[in-house]
């Protein structure tokens, strides 16, 4: 499937009203080749969810400085496991505490950006995600 | 020609006539990626289609399409009619990637299932994209879709391809983009079935109001005149009078007789942009298996031949399809 552009959707849940870096990383996709669908700000899981079905994404990335990190990530992974979408990975970027991060991954998050992280790092470990069937399915 | 349809296209198929979302999406992306399934798809669903209203929405960046959209389909949901958008943006001139930022503007109906909207990248368009709207919009039909709206990128010759696929074209004006009577002249505005003065609030609305009207009474042979009707996102009633201006060039449509002059043509479009597409497929297979081509290329170089007799000694050698397929 290498020979078309990746979908992914670029996912603002919960309160908090700063995208600045949800919009840096949509870029960085961009510029890497992904299609990149934007939430825009304050979308519930079940409309990221509803918005992944639509859209037909292969990958959703998250974006989240609140601190509701822990209950919006399992509210939206149990809702894509609903809808059937269960096997599109979902990766995150934001304000993430150490301690929460190897909880997430346990509940089925694939990866955590935190503040640092260099775009290009981004852009191939999510193409390193997609590429390998293994981790997607 | 035609490829097997596959199990998995077959389920797709019956899914999106079944109104299944998951379905429907994953019918798009067959129309996106897969040439071969997404005729068998067609094939398919192709006698079941016709029903919905299509309309495009076209103006330049930043003219307010998405969010005359967003409010049409306000006013398209309180007639109790469901909805399909599709909106369109850019792929970057210089790679795959795309922004796809429609659905910010969508919010008010994130919650509605009587709304469901997909967003295309043209994809360096290679006259493909048009082909993908419409088949696309052949896929929304047979969900269900009453309505089905196309959100175009920002004004340019792509767009007026777009605009064959659809039964109304909005072109979306606004006020203080300046006199550039000039640029309508060019084209876009002989596309307009209904024009949209949009962010009416603002000063100048009637004056472009004005002068699109001045534009209509040169043009000859434009009957009926289309619609001109002021919108603005501050406003709900202005989303009202176009969504009546849209229904009543339907009417006109269906009821002047014009109907199947008109759809012939779209059709006739339709026909030869898949066989001029199907033509650049087999070609450009060709140039990149050929090592007689090659050679070609080494001649030219090397000014041995001019590249006109190569191409011409290329195109002589060149299998019909007959020939390819056996």
């Amino acid at each position: 499937m290498a020979d078309r552009p990746y979908r992914v959707l670029v996912a603002k849940p919960g309160l908090d009203g700063h995208d600045r870096g949800a919009k840096i990383v949509a870029k960085a996709l961009r510029d890497d080749g992904f299609e990149v669908i934007y939430t825009g700000l304050r979308a519930q899981p079940e409309h990221i969810v509803a918005t992944a079905v639509d859209e037909d994404v292969d990958v959703i990335g998250v974006s989240l400085l609140s601190g509701a990190h822990n209950r919006l990530c399992a509210k939206l992974l149990e809702q894509l496991e609903a809808e059937g979408m269960g096997h599109v990975p979902v990766f995150l970027g934001g304000i993430i505490p150490d301690d929460d991060i190897a909880p997430l991954k346990a509940l089925g998050i694939k990866e955590v950006f935190g503040p640092g992280a260099s775009t290009v790092d981004i852009c191939r470990k999510i193409r390193d995600m997609l590429a390998n069937p293994a981790v997607v399915d | 020609m035609q490829d097997k349809m596959t199990e998995r296209t077959l389920t797709i198929a019956k899914g999106i006539q079944e109104g299944k979302r998951r379905a429907l999406a994953q019918g798009i992306s067959i129309i996106e990626n897969e040439p071969d399934q997404r005729q068998a798809l067609i094939s398919y669903v192709h006698e079941k289609t016709g029903r919905a209203c299509t309309v495009g929405i076209t103006g330049s960046p930043g003219a307010g399409k998405s969010s005359l959209v967003n409010m049409l389909t306000k006013a398209i949901r309180e007639r109790g009619l469901t909805v399909g958008i599709i909106a369109i943006d850019p792929t970057s001139p210089f790679g795959t990637g795309a922004l796809l930022g429609d659905r910010i503007r969508m919010s008010d109906h994130r919650d509605d299932a009587g709304v469901f909207m997909r967003s295309l990248a043209t994809r360096g368009s290679m006259g493909g994209l048009s082909l993908a709207v419409r088949d696309t919009i052949r896929l929304f039909d047979v969900y269900g879709a009453d309505f089905i709206l196309v959100e175009t990128v920002g004004t340019g010759q792509t767009e007026v391809d777009v605009m064959g696929v659809v039964d109304t074209t909005v072109l979306v004006l606004t006020p203080g983009a300046g006199d550039d009577i000039q640029t309508l002249k060019a084209g876009i505005m002989e596309i307009a079935d209904v024009f949209a003065i949009n962010k009416a609030d603002l000063d100048g609305a009637q004056k472009v109001a004005r002068e699109v009207e001045g534009m209509l009474a040169l043009q000859r042979g434009v009957t009926p005149a289309p619609d001109i009707v002021m919108t603005t996102v501050k406003d709900a009633a202005t989303q009202v009078s176009l969504l009546d201006a849209i229904c009543a060039h339907r009417e006109r449509l269906q009821e002047g007789g014009a109907d199947s002059a008109w759809k012939s043509a779209q059709v006739d479009g339709e026909i030869r942009e898949i066989i001029l597409e199907t033509l650049t497929r087999d070609v450009k297979k060709s140039l990149a298996t050929s090592d007689s081509y090659r050679a070609l290329i080494e001649e030219v170089v090397r000014c041995r031949i001019d590249p006109y007799s190569a191409a011409e000694t290329f195109l002589a050698g060149y299998p019909t399809r007959d020939e390819a397929e056996t």
